[in-house]
């Protein structure tokens, strides 16, 4: 099976060909803002990082602006620094040089202020969209897609119709030879041990069980009970108890395939098959995580409705929630409703979402894109000094 | 699963079923999900999408949906009666006791 992709240079493939203005740094967000503005096909990331930060969560958020960068999904980089910011916007550019793709950076000190700097970047940027047009999409054997899963805004629908079938479509991905990431680790709290036991080895098995004892250690460190955050107070008005129920019921969007590895946010996953990434449950931090991962593409299932997209990728929605359908339509892609109804099984709304991930890939625009709706949240692991 | 049913169980192990619109106190529901059949009267306001004891559970037992403990009730719950945050707390991400 096959859709329509661009092929890098790397043998990486994108389903979308966009330029990205990525901001070093907080204080050059502003100008890297003015020089996507009015320009299709040029995105930004809204990046409040990027200075005073040291250690694991320096790496973290250059791994993340990396991952963007690297992401197939993006043709060209130009990234905008201050100048004096410790993540310098020439370390990010020579991160983001290997992956075969234009690279360019300036700094708005060197330059001599903002103006000079947009004017510099847009120049750039135009530069790079006229290459980008060069590119035509080809087609590309399915395996190549790397799914983000994700839901946000649960209900009990979730857990009843929109993840299961969700999975059912991860079920079919896989099945092609193509990877899905499963995410939001503090959501498999009180389902980990039926993740666990789907692990291609024991080792993996332990590493999921080890992550979810580390997070509800951390919930439990800051001397809260972690309900006053997960489920969130919509989840509950849903209808859901305990994190436990809500787990359960989010872990069926990755299906019921070999669990292959376990990565680290932000990471490439390194199998194809059914890969866990270590992630909060805060939809943006995650999804943010998964796309720097090299994911192209989310799913995204909700029950209350939410207006989630991302800047590099299309992110297609999806609820069990026959009224949410209908309130919210501007940002519902797909209705799967039905299956609460009796209308349609779960395989068969799997197959519709797996067909609309093919098409979305070779080019259909989710509702998200033509809101334009661009979500972008590091995790952040440490404080800023 | 039938198409008319108001509730649904999802496994057979669970001893909550889920309410897929309100159910007024005092109305009765049949259930036939995986083989049981139940009759059901409901003893509470259940609004759409929350559950209900299919058995009598008592203070401090496991609540099962999806065929798994999804946490633990702080006081008795009759068959029919809503199960929620005010009658279940979490085993997870808690302190012990609190």
């Amino acid at each position: 099976m096959e859709f329509q992709g661009y092929r890098r240079p790397n043998g990486k493939v994108g389903v979308r060909n966009y330029v990205l203005v990525i901001p070093s740094v907080v204080c050059s967000q502003g100008a890297a803002e003015a020089i996507s503005r009015n320009l299709k096909g040029v995105v930004y990331l809204p990046n409040v990082f990027g200075c005073a930060q040291v250690g694991a969560d320096r790496e973290q958020t250059k791994r993340t602006l990396v991952g963007f960068g690297t992401n197939p999904n993006v043709f060209s980089v130009l990234i905008v620094g201050n100048g004096c910011e410790n993540l310098p916007a020439k370390e990010l550019a020579e991160a983001i040089a290997p992956s075969g793709k234009r690279v360019e950076y300036i700094e708005i000190q060197e330059v001599g202020g903002t103006k000079k700097t947009i004017a510099r970047g847009k120049k750039i940027v135009k530069e790079m969209l006229a290459e980008a047009a060069t590119v035509k999409r080809e087609p590309i054997p399915v395996s190549e897609l790397i799914l983000g899963t994700e839901c946000g805004g649960s209900d009990y629908t979730s857990g009843l119709a929109s993840n299961p079938a969700l999975g059912a479509a991860s079920d079919l991905l896989v099945e092609a030879g193509g990877t899905v990431i499963l995410s939001e680790t503090t959501e498999l709290i009180g389902a980990e041990h039926l993740l666990a036991r789907r692990a291609r080895t024991p080792e993996i098995g332990q590493k999921v069980l080890d992550l979810i004892a580390w997070w509800e250690k951390e919930a439990i460190a800051t001397g809260q009970d972690i309900r006053g955050a997960n489920p969130a107070p919509g989840n509950i008005a849903g209808g859901i108890t305990t994190i436990e129920e809500k787990s359960l019921g989010c872990i069926y969007k990755g299906g019921t395939t070999t669990l292959e590895e376990v990565i680290n946010y932000a990471f490439p996953p390194t199998k194809k098959g059914l890969v866990l990434m270590d992630t909060p449950g805060h939809d943006i931090d995650q999804l943010t995580g998964m796309m720097a991962g090299g994911a192209q593409i989310a799913v995204f299932t909700t029950g209350r409705g939410t207006p989630t997209g991302s800047p590099i990728a299309p992110v297609i929605k999806i609820t069990g929630n026959a009224l949410t359908a209908r309130k919210m339509k501007d940002n519902i892609d797909l209705d799967v409703s039905g299956i609460l109804k009796g209308k349609e099984t779960v395989k068969e709304a799997g197959r519709r979402i797996f067909e609309e991930i093919i098409s979305v890939a070779s080019g259909k625009l989710t509702k998200a894109e033509k809101l334009g709706q661009r979500d972008f949240c590091i995790f952040k692991i440490g404080l800023n000094f | 699963m039938p198409a008319r049913s108001k509730a649904i169980i999802i496994n057979e192990r669970d001893n909550v079923a889920t309410a897929i619109g309100p159910l007024k106190a005092g109305s009765w529901v049949n259930l036939a999900t995986q083989g049981r059949q139940e009759k059901i009267k409901i003893l509470s306001t259940i609004p759409m999408g929350h559950k209900f004891a299919l058995k009598d559970i008592g203070k401090g037992e496991d609540v099962i949906k999806y065929g798994e403990p999804i946490g633990k009730t702080t006081a008795p719950i009759a068959r029919g009666e809503h199960v929620h945050v005010h009658n279940v707390v979490s085993h997870r991400g808690r302190k012990e006791g609190a």
